[in-house]
């Protein structure tokens, strides 16, 4: 499975290897630091798609430069776009690169699950007899391996020291110059406009399935009637009620992601409804059909859009940096009861809706 | 950015800190700091409970219940009945 898509097709090596490197263990692959723009493309189906899953390299030791026993080790996971980062902020430097066996999970994911961990980073020190490549007894492991990665039990057990680089690959050149010192800003970790924007796609398309689906279905309600199927509702009616579930996509998906600091309230859950009110508030100024409609047909807009906003933000605690499980299970605990009841009392609204609506003005 | 306050499992017990400051260089958000030697918690409610502190103190003086800050993880846990630790199905 590791590294199906990446390698060339003729079976050979990838491109991004570009010579290898004698070592007292054999051949180690020199890589290149620069990114293709085959490679550019890639990283962006990384950020929209499943092909994430399977952007995985074989984890070994890599050369960057013309490395020797003096040079250092700096280790990370086996997800290519890791991998990638840290190669490129390796440009003009002579280093050696561990990458451990994660499945393909970038660092803090993997070292969450213990897969970036003691355990590995110890057997993969071990099976490419480390010590036999270089001089020294130091390997430099990202800060956010440190939940998988317990410093002094690998220290005890391989007789490396560990040394816990800045959070960003980016930060590791000046780390190194510093003499492995990095700067409180190094070790922090952002939570940036960018940032959260990467995130977006992840959260949009597996959500994007789900209102494919709410429209599918609010299409028939509005199209059903006494008399069968029938077309005219679908305008009137259907397309307005359809729009309400892209209303929620984009408030819960995109836009409380993006101004996450600036929406009111702690609680994601909270955060999502304030904007789906907002955004549901807007659509109904610019889609006369809801407030003209019937006083269940608005009740209804206005009670499901924020509240299936506010359970798609809810999902974006995942994708941050800064939320706890203590605080997410506490958040679930008095907010999963109202989605449940806001899903309840939306079907009964739009039933209603519907009987008087079949009954006749 | 802040989530909830008062919710942590973070606990720190002061009488076995060697002040190694281990604790201060691997947590994200700065909630360590040190003073007179040995280490405090200067920000508790920054806590995420990834449990890099504890998993790098050699000294056993910290105590959380890592776990991963995920809703969709911990309503699959519910509603497959495993253990709520919050196994992220995420890759």
């Amino acid at each position: 499975m590791v590294g199906q898509d990446i390698r060339a097709a003729d079976g050979g090596a990838p491109p991004w290897i570009v010579g290898s490197s004698d070592t007292p263990v054999g051949a180690v692959p020199r890589v290149a630091t620069a990114w293709s723009w085959r490679e550019r493309v890639e990283h962006f189906r990384c950020r929209v798609g499943s092909f994430r899953n399977r952007y995985a390299i074989e984890p070994r030791l890599y050369a960057v430069g013309r490395p020797g026993p003096r040079s250092e080790v700096l280790v990370t996971a086996s997800y290519k776009l890791s991998f990638d980062h840290v190669r490129r902020a390796l440009e003009g430097l002579d280093a050696w690169i561990l990458v451990l066996d994660t499945q393909g999970v970038n660092v803090w994911c993997a070292a969450g699950k213990g897969t970036f961990g003691t355990e590995e980073l110890a057997r993969q020190i071990e099976a490419i007899a480390l010590a036999r490549v270089v001089a020294h007894r130091r390997v430099i492991v990202p800060q956010l391996g440190a939940p998988g990665v317990s410093a002094h039990e690998v220290q005890r057990r391989t007789r490396f020291r560990i040394h816990f680089g800045p959070v960003r690959a980016a930060d590791v050149p000046a780390y190194l110059r510093d003499g492995f010192e990095a700067t409180p800003e190094m070790r922090r970790v952002r939570f940036g406009v960018r940032e959260r924007a990467a995130l977006v796609p992840m959260e949009l398309v597996p959500a994007m399935k789900v209102v494919a689906a709410y429209a599918a279905f609010v299409l028939l309600v509005a199209a059903i009637g006494p008399g069968g199927l029938r077309i005219e509702p679908l305008w009137s009616v259907g397309i307005p009620l359809a729009g309400l579930g892209v209303v929620a996509l984009i408030s819960g998906a995109v836009a409380m992601p993006l101004l996450l600091p600036f929406v009111p309230g702690r609680a994601f859950s909270i955060k999502g409804w304030v904007v789906g009110l907002a955004l549901t508030a807007t659509y109904a100024a610019l889609v006369p059909a809801i407030h003209g409609t019937g006083w269940a047909f608005a009740a209804f807009a206005y009670v499901f859009a924020p509240a299936a906003s506010s359970y798609l933000a809810l999902q974006f605690t995942g994708s941050t940096t800064f939320t706890s499980m203590s605080g997410v299970r506490k958040e679930l605990f008095y907010s999963l009861p109202i989605h449940l009841a806001a899903a309840t009392i939306s079907i009964v609204l739009l039933a209603a809706y519907k009987v008087i609506a079949w009954r006749g003005p | 950015m802040r989530y909830l306050s008062g919710v942590t499992t973070l606990r720190l017990e002061p009488g076995r800190c060697t002040g190694c400051g281990r604790c201060v260089e691997v947590c994200p958000h700065g909630v360590f700091a040190m003073e007179d030697g040995r280490a405090r918690i200067a920000d508790r409610d920054a806590c995420m409970e990834c449990g890099a502190c504890r998993n790098n103190c050699a000294a056993n003086a910290i105590e959380v219940q890592p776990g991963v800050g995920c809703a969709m993880a911990l309503v699959s846990a519910i509603v497959a009945r495993r253990s709520s630790r919050g196994e992220c199905r995420c890759r």
